[in-house]
């Protein structure tokens, strides 16, 4: 039950992006279409899979003082990985997220998670939390890129979604779209929470 | 274009064309957490300029007499996040023992800025970046400029924004879209504005 419960907490109630507002770079960068948006979310998501696991792990033979600069190496090594393994299998991706994979290493989701939740909890509680807040953050990502590329490019995942006569407005795809979008929708998401 | 012109292009690219906050996303988290009053706000500036010209000058070397010649490239991100780790410590302990009016000042922003992506983000950028002319890569007093004058970018826009929040506050606002919303929209009014600069051709 508890394994449930605290992997439903990072998709609304704790939700990394929209309530904790953790991780704004990668959020505002790569959210230009949604398949970089997913292509960021999964490689967080892993990273923060694997940092999560190996660091509940070691909590009992860690020493507290140097804790920090131990979660920094796990989590810069399974950055390494997921850098490497994009660039050789993926590069299309790879080129579009560019200088923000190697920036998953000081995404504050994930540091975060290490000190606040895996640092404390066992593996299994540890990996419900880490999927919890990946998919959180895979799906707040989508949701940023589906605004920002529906109505900055008129498509969704690549296919014309909208009507011939629209035309896009390229500046939702451009850097002040980018605030300006998660600004309305954090707003949105403000009043919906209202309303309940 | 003599050097000193390079050097020019290179400071208005790094402070309006290619703002670290506002055109390329990075640093954001200081940026939205630390600008609701203006003397924080300059207090981190300062103290991410500090940070990023020396990890710009420490990761330069590292990467050009360590990484390179001993053909390490692939552990760029570990050996790069663990030396500005421990740049930040060591200056903060250093300016804790000798200058304790200025540790007063920008001491409680040090820690933070070791997970501050614009660090980290200016030294990767520094070892693929090409002086104006387009072909030669950046070299050592390149590096050490680029990181300062990205750091006086990043606080302008720090403080330009710490201003508009201090106004914010009298403002009266519909209650969903207090604090964080209004800053992201402000935030995009303002890199609205900084893409005037883009036109430019220097």
């Amino acid at each position: 039950m508890n394994f449930i419960k605290e992997l439903s907490k990072g998709l609304i109630k704790e939700n990394p992006i929209f309530v904790l507002v953790l991780g704004m770079c990668p959020t505002l960068a790569v959210t230009t279409s949604v398949v970089n948006a997913l292509g960021m979310g999964f490689a967080a998501t892993f990273v923060l899979l694997c940092s999560n696991i190996i660091i509940s792990m070691i909590k009992n033979v860690t020493p507290s003082k140097i804790r920090i600069p131990v979660y920094i190496v796990v989590i810069a090594s399974f950055v390494s990985i997921v850098d490497m393994v994009m660039a050789a299998y993926l590069p299309a991706l790879h080129k579009n997220l560019g200088l923000f994979i190697p920036l998953i290493v000081v995404n504050c989701i994930i540091l975060g998670r290490a000190e606040a939740f895996a640092s404390k909890n066992n593996v299994i509680m540890s990996i419900a939390d880490a999927l919890g807040m990946g998919l959180g953050f895979t799906l707040s990502l989508s949701l940023v890129g589906s605004v920002r590329e529906i109505i900055g490019a008129g498509t969704w995942l690549g296919f014309k979604v909208t009507p011939l006569t629209y035309d896009p407005m390229l500046v939702a795809i451009l850097a002040p779209g980018a605030f300006i979008s998660l600004g309305f929708l954090m707003a949105l998401m403000n009043m919906l929470k209202e309303k309940k | 274009m003599g050097y000193l012109g390079e050097i020019f292009v290179m400071a208005m690219t790094a402070i309006f064309i290619q703002n670290f906050v506002l055109a390329r996303f990075l640093g954001l988290c200081p940026y939205l957490g630390v600008s609701k009053k203006l003397d924080s706000a300059l207090g981190m500036g300062l103290a991410v300029i500090f940070v990023m010209t020396l990890a710009s000058a420490i990761t330069f070397l590292i990467n050009k007499y360590l990484l390179i010649r001993y053909d390490l490239m692939y552990l760029q991100t570990i050996a790069f996040i663990l030396t500005i780790a421990a740049l930040v410590q060591f200056v903060e302990m250093v300016i804790q023992k000798n200058a304790p009016a200025l540790y007063n000042s920008l001491g409680v922003f040090l820690p933070l800025i070791t997970t501050n992506c614009a660090v980290l983000g200016v030294a990767i950028l520094n070892t693929t970046a090409f002086r104006p002319d387009g072909v030669t890569p950046y070299n050592f007093l390149d590096s050490v400029l680029n990181g300062f004058f990205s750091g006086v970018g990043f606080t302008v826009v720090l403080l330009a924004m710490a201003g508009l929040r201090m106004r914010l506050e009298k403002a009266e606002l519909p209650k969903s879209m207090q604090g964080m919303p209004i800053a992201l929209i402000i935030a995009g009014i303002m890199a609205l504005a900084f893409y005037g600069f883009m036109g430019f051709k220097i």
